[in-house]
């Protein structure tokens, strides 16, 4: 039987890439590189291969080549990154990103079977950590990375982690002040129901009883739970600052004071219950609005980029290279850097031929050649062979880095912009002190004891509780929408400075480009003396776009060329052999321009000796959502700021005005101009990707990092955006500004609230029973509204 | 009716062995990861048979 060529379309056993190549088997399966069968012979040699039973294809590819953990070998880096030692066992805890499925954390709690020296090993999934602990006298924290390593699972170990475990996020122990307020509430709301009801005149023993057990149970709450509140307010008070703090705090004080003294003084029953509840919600509020994402970091800097340490060449010692921590790189050490590895500091070539990725520096993406004595900046990825060089500027004042030295990172950050809430609790507060002291001295000259009760019956009636909640809930209803289209704000703040955003300014490379190869197709008939003719002449020129044809036939010969001749901005003419060859723009080739030509490619068309020969058509790697940009330009001013050579400019004036695309800016240049927009009044908001951008990003009002992969290094920025997510942007500018209109009702409601109280508390006749319904009511309706209302404004911009 | 303070005391008293029990369980890092528990649950503690069978065949 004839089996005709039968391509059968066959996918990694490992990872679910497609196999190009056939002859990697191993137990009748098949993988799609040797990585893969490395690591299913492992796992299958420590029967452990249940790991493929729970999810097909669990793992990642293994091809790109293995990173060297050479540096964990150093002590004193090795100290830095463990959690606990002792001369017995250590324990450590690693980012790993690859986390991804049930068999990533069925595997990783086995790691005992891949080395029986780690005894423990437990995986916090939605972190991305595991938490291992292992005998240090029989392997070392080099082994345990390296087992891990070669099961597929690297761990992404960055100096910002090391510093970061230094100074772990100090707690305010919400939770607990949730947990206590809420036990308070619960029994006080018991306590006040007989109350409610009404206490017949022989149970008066009762009532005593507990009111003072109500009074007990405020204590916690006011001077545990509500401290936050009061020192806050405090604060306020002392930098001359109006904010909602203010009259929380005023009501929470009030309610207690009157409580402890209509208790004491056996004249009533107090509004324990109000109290308690108040500081419950609010609390709750606090909570809610504290979203966290475990796998995203916002604050990264160069550091989480960079290596952890470099090796050092020293010539007259017996070990010529040594792993020394980026922290201690002095100058006029001299550094050896691999391929793929990433240059720490502003050096000087000293040997081998550097070929250097500058793409996250500068957005350009063809590496630039370097040649011994030229200075390379940090921030560089060598690709080729080892290299050496020394070191001229320590790694905190490169061309790079210094950019964290600007002000823009060392200013603080909470005072971007003035929230809603910020601004309307303002008038709010004076309002409201307005109408207390204004009862209060109404009342005075006539009733002392009722004008003191108004007083405070105002107080506590319009405790603003409702307003204090509207914002925390819409805003985290909010996230979570945004959350479930993969756009990832830092803090419910961002929503609001979303809405207020009127200028959007774009990095090019990595933003709206995507790395990667451009699809280049050649659209006629050509021979392959043709082919070879035309990338001869091509192989010539330094154009982008000859480049990437000769890169998509690279396979091509090349021939000698008798003549060459370059018209910039038109095209080339070349002379082989005799034939003429002609590359260039449509109207060069053809003397006429046709301008309905697609705008998602650029043509390079071609003649030979006179003959049209046929066009290459080259796609632009522009990302998916590309469009979505231009149908913003009609109510923002879009701009491209890139650090790339303006060849691009004419492929995407179909996408911004001409005036609005500004090129070869570094990054220093990126944050002034965003800083000039500003000036002018503007709010900007940058959207890029790389360490290039990282200034212009923290200058900005809203800075957006772009990435396809949210586990990816991604610089410092106010919120994440994934790639895929790129077309919903007008989508979620329109959103940001619905969630802003709920607030701004959901104020209206709590607002009416306040003044139906507040016509009974100004009268002095204010009962803890109608304080007690109208607190929680309000609270209530505010938080279905919001939550309500802001899941029909995301359904209405189709984000739910 | 003086039962009634016993029946609150005693009330309270449970309730205060929940409060603290729950601060138990934060202290002790219960609460600190809440998915992968869901997930971990579903494994298998052994391979299944068929799979360390396979080489001997």
């Amino acid at each position: 039987m004839k089996q005709a060529n039968m391509q059968i379309q066959t996918t990694c056993y490992h990872c679910g890439n497609d196999c190009e190549n056939d002859q990697i088997r191993l137990d009748e399966k098949r993988f799609c590189c040797q990585g893969c069968r490395e690591v299913y012979s492992i796992l299958s040699k420590g029967g452990l291969c249940n790991y493929y039973s729970y999810n097909a294809h669990p793992g990642t590819t293994q091809e790109k080549p293995g990173k060297r953990f050479d540096y964990l070998k150093e002590p004193a880096i090795a100290r830095d990154l463990v959690d606990y030692s002792d001369d017995k066992f250590t324990i450590v805890t690693f980012y790993i990103p690859n986390i991804h499925c049930s068999s990533c954390i069925w595997l990783l709690e086995q790691l005992n079977r891949v080395n029986p020296a780690i005894y423990y090993s437990r995986v916090d999934f939605l972190r991305k950590q595991v938490n291992i602990r292992f005998d240090n006298q029989q392997i070392s924290l080099y082994k345990v990375v390296e087992a891990l390593d070669r099961i597929g699972y690297e761990p992404l170990i960055s100096l910002q982690d090391v510093i970061k475990k230094q100074s772990l996020d100090k707690k305010d122990n919400l939770v607990k002040k949730i947990a206590v307020a809420g036990f308070c509430f619960g029994n006080v709301m018991l306590l006040s129901f007989p109350e409610y009801l009404g206490i017949s005149q022989y149970e008066q023993s009762f009532r005593q009883f507990f009111g003072w057990l109500n009074l007990a149970f405020c204590l916690p709450v006011v001077f545990y739970c509500a401290t936050g509140y009061f020192s806050s307010a405090w604060t306020n008070i002392k930098n001359k600052v109006l904010n909602i703090d203010l009259p929380l705090a005023l009501g929470i004080a009030v309610l207690f004071v009157r409580t402890a003294a209509e208790i004491i003084t056996r004249t009533g029953s107090g509004f324990a219950d109000t109290c308690c509840g108040l500081v419950f919600f609010l609390l709750v509020g606090k909570f809610v609005q504290r979203k966290t994402y475990y796998h995203l970091s916002f604050e990264r800097d160069y550091r989480s980029f960079f290596p952890v340490a470099v090796q050092v060449i020293e010539e007259e010692k017996k070990e010529k290279e040594r792993s020394v921590p980026l922290a201690d790189i002095r100058v006029g050490q001299r550094i050896l850097i691999r391929n793929n590895e990433i240059i720490p500091a502003d050096a000087i070539l000293l040997k081998g031929e550097g070929k250097i990725d500058f793409s996250f520096v500068t957005g350009e993406s063809v590496p630039v050649s370097k040649v011994l004595g030229e200075v390379v900046y940090a921030g560089g990825r060598q690709t080729g062979e080892a290299i050496e060089l020394e070191i001229v500027k320590p790694v905190s004042q490169s061309y790079l880095t210094q950019l964290w030295n600007n002000e823009a990172f060392t200013r603080t950050q909470d005072n971007r912009m003035q929230t809603f809430s910020e601004k309307v609790s303002k008038y709010f507060t004076i309002v409201l002190l307005v109408i207390a002291f204004g009862s209060l001295f109404f009342w005075l000259p006539t009733d002392v004891h009722r004008g003191i009760s108004a007083f405070t019956a105002v107080l506590i009636i319009a405790c603003p509780c409702a307003l204090a909640l509207s914002t925390p809930f819409t805003m985290s209803a909010a996230l979570s929408i945004f959350d479930r289209n993969f756009f990832y704000l830092k803090n419910t703040a961002v929503v609001e400075q979303l809405a207020h955003i009127d200028t959007i300014v774009l990095d090019k490379t990595g933003t709206i480009t995507i790395t990667g190869g451009n699809a280049v197709t050649f659209h006629g008939e050509v021979s392959d003396y043709e082919k070879q003719l035309i990338y001869s002449t091509c192989s010539n020129s330094a154009h982008p776009l000859s480049r990437l044809i000769c890169q998509s036939w690279s396979d091509q010969c090349k021939l000698n060329v008798n003549s060459y001749f370059e018209i910039p901005g038109r095209g080339i003419t070349a002379d082989i052999d005799g034939e003429i060859v002609d590359a260039g723009s449509e109207r060069f080739i053809r003397g006429k321009y046709f301008p309905n030509s697609n705008p998602e490619s650029t043509e390079v068309h071609i003649r030979i000796n006179g003959n049209y020969i046929g066009y290459f058509g080259i796609r632009h790697n522009y990302r998916d959502g590309i469009e979505c940009i231009k149908a913003l330009t009609s109510s923002y001013d879009v701009m491209l700021l890139s650090g790339d050579h303006g060849h691009e400019r004419e492929a995407l004036s179909s996408i911004f005005e001409p005036g609005y695309m500004f090129f070869e800016k570094s990054p220093q240049e990126k944050l002034d101009f965003i800083k000039m927009l500003q000036a002018s009044g503007r709010k900007v908001m940058m959207i890029g990707d790389g360490l290039n951008d990282a200034g212009a990003l923290k200058q900005s009002d809203l800075g957006i990092a772009i990435t396809d992969d949210v586990n990816n290094f991604s610089p410092g920025s106010d919120a994440i955006l994934d790639g895929r997510s790129l077309s919903r942007l007008p989508a979620f500018f329109n959103f940001s500004k619905d969630a802003l209109h709920v607030i701004y009702a959901s104020f209206a409601i709590s607002l009416s609230y306040n003044i139906v109280g507040l016509s009974y508390a100004v009268s002095g006749k204010l009962s803890p029973l109608i304080a007690a319904i109208l607190m929680p009511l309000s609270t209530v309706t505010i938080i279905s509204f919001t939550s309500i209302a802001t899941h029909l404004a995301a359904k209405k911009r189709a984000l739910l | 009716m003086s039962i009634i303070y016993l029946l609150i005391g005693c009330s309270m008293l449970l309730a205060l062995v929940f409060l603290g029990a729950f601060f138990w369980a934060q202290r002790s890092g219960q609460n600190d990861d809440l998915y992968t528990p869901s997930v971990r649950i579903l494994l298998e503690d052994e391979p299944k048979p068929e799979m360390e069978k396979e080489p001997e065949k």
